[in-house]
């Protein structure tokens, strides 16, 4: 294939007689080899193989009445601000104590495993583990592919499981968002929304943060 | 041992069939390979155990760590009629050479006034282009995001339901995606910012979004500890 027949090449200067030399045909294939090893780097290294991984997320349709609140039970607020700082309160917001409810005040958490993950995994045990139990039969097939969506649709979907709610300040960073929703992610969590902070949340964070 | 030695002089390998293998793979590479401009501005989105791949039939919202906003759709046809909707409505003329030009560009973030020199620059030019303010998104005064966002989001359900539509009459499979909206953000990026374009989308009556993230990898605090569901 690659043996190249040569003729009148060099080698028969002697004589006009044409005299079969013994000469090797062959071509020194090794600059093409570099040549095509050259190429094949510079695509491997330029093409782009992998498209951008993205995580699917939907916003609340704003409410009609914009003075309307939005009234959660069972709801848990995720506070963020600046430098990395999540505060959480449980249920609703109370300004002043009311009656046997002590007024809200902001528990601190931070984005480590020992906090805010510890935090998420023990809110959220029961769901974990119904959504585990699921896991386990669908591996076992005892579950149909939909049924055992169907189900953890509906374990997720749970009345009495928590809503997450998330707030941030002006001076949040969006990587504190993501970082906050992809730990709810990992913690199965099936009902989160990120919203408006208002108005004596904003002052009691900013109380807090003495900012 | 039973082969002969070689009759003295170096000793000769047979490279055709690693030319051949070479350049096998550099024909599959050169095929496969889909170059991309350079974007304008360089951002480094979070991590997140995401694991949704970014749909090929996208409209990207990008924000970098100054809140500048650029605008960038995928499907070629989708981006000419936006274009020219643009074009009408903020009176704005392209010469169909510029609009030729404007496919090819990744994302851009310059005023719609300014656009056909920024398309008329070179790519050198162009990343040192002048005001390279990001898409103004001024909902009273200024609202070109909007505006872009929403004639690119029809243009593209037009151009998908056309593409649909002529391979059910041809009788082939149809595998296009309906278009989606991404929004790629810089980690650092203050929320409020994001909160704005998202305002914009919202106000359009678009609530679903693909949040670009990069793939979790070592590094990361929350990597520690995690639970591991078949999830």
């Amino acid at each position: 294939m690659a043996e190249i027949a040569e003729d009148g090449g060099g080698g028969h200067k002697k004589g006009g007689k044409k005299r079969a030399k013994k000469q090797s045909t062959k071509i020194d294939m090794t600059p093409m080899v570099d040549l095509a090893f050259l190429l094949l780097t510079f695509f491997v290294l330029t093409s782009t193989f992998s498209k951008p991984k993205s995580m699917e997320l939907t916003f609340p349709v704003p409410p009609k009445e914009p003075t309307e609140q939005t009234k959660v039970k069972n709801g848990v607020t995720f506070l963020l601000t600046k430098d990395d700082r999540v505060f959480y309160y449980e249920k609703e917001f109370r300004a002043k104590p009311e009656g046997e409810n002590a007024a809200t005040d902001l528990t601190e958490l931070n984005f480590s495993a020992e906090s805010l993950h510890k935090f998420m995994l023990d809110k959220n045990k029961a769901m974990q583990d119904a959504i585990k139990a699921l896991d386990e039969k669908f591996q076992k097939r005892q579950l149909a592919d939909t049924t055992y969506k169907r189900l953890v649709r509906e374990v997720k979907a749970d009345k009495n499981s928590y809503t997450y709610l998330i707030k941030t300040d002006d001076k949040a960073s969006y990587k504190n968002v993501i970082d906050l929703i992809d730990e709810l992610n990992i913690n199965l969590v099936g009902k989160y929304v990120i919203t408006d902070i208002t108005k004596p949340e904003l002052d009691l964070l900013n109380a807090k943060t003495g900012g | 041992m039973s082969k002969k030695p070689s009759k003295g002089g170096a000793p000769s390998l047979d490279m055709t069939p690693m030319v051949d293998l070479a350049f096998l793979l550099v024909t599959f590479f050169m095929l496969t390979a889909s170059f991309r401009m350079a974007e304008p501005v360089t951002v480094d989105p979070p991590s997140s155990i995401g694991k949704v791949t970014l749909p090929d039939n996208h409209i990207m919202v990008t924000i970098d760590n100054d809140g500048r906003v650029f605008f960038g759709i995928s499907n070629t046809t989708a981006k000419i009629n936006a274009l020219r909707s643009m074009a009408q409505k903020y009176k704005v003329s392209f010469t169909p050479e510029q609009e030729k030009k404007f496919t090819g560009l990744p994302s851009f973030g310059v005023d719609i006034k300014d656009l056909p020199r920024y398309i008329n620059a070179s790519e050198n030019e162009r990343s040192g282009f002048q005001p390279q303010k990001g898409v103004p998104n001024d909902s009273l005064n200024n609202p070109q995001l909007k505006d872009w966002i929403a004639f690119a989001g029809r243009e593209a359900v037009l151009a998908y339901n056309e593409a649909k539509e002529k391979a059910e009459t041809s009788g082939q499979d149809f595998k296009a995606e309906k278009p989606r909206y991404a929004i790629k953000c810089d980690g650092k990026t203050k929320y409020i910012l994001v909160k704005d374009v998202v305002k914009t989308f919202t106000d359009l009556k678009i609530y679903q979004f693909n949040l670009i993230t990069s793939l979790e990898g070592g590094g990361t605090v929350l990597d520690e500890g995690k639970p591991q569901n078949g999830l």
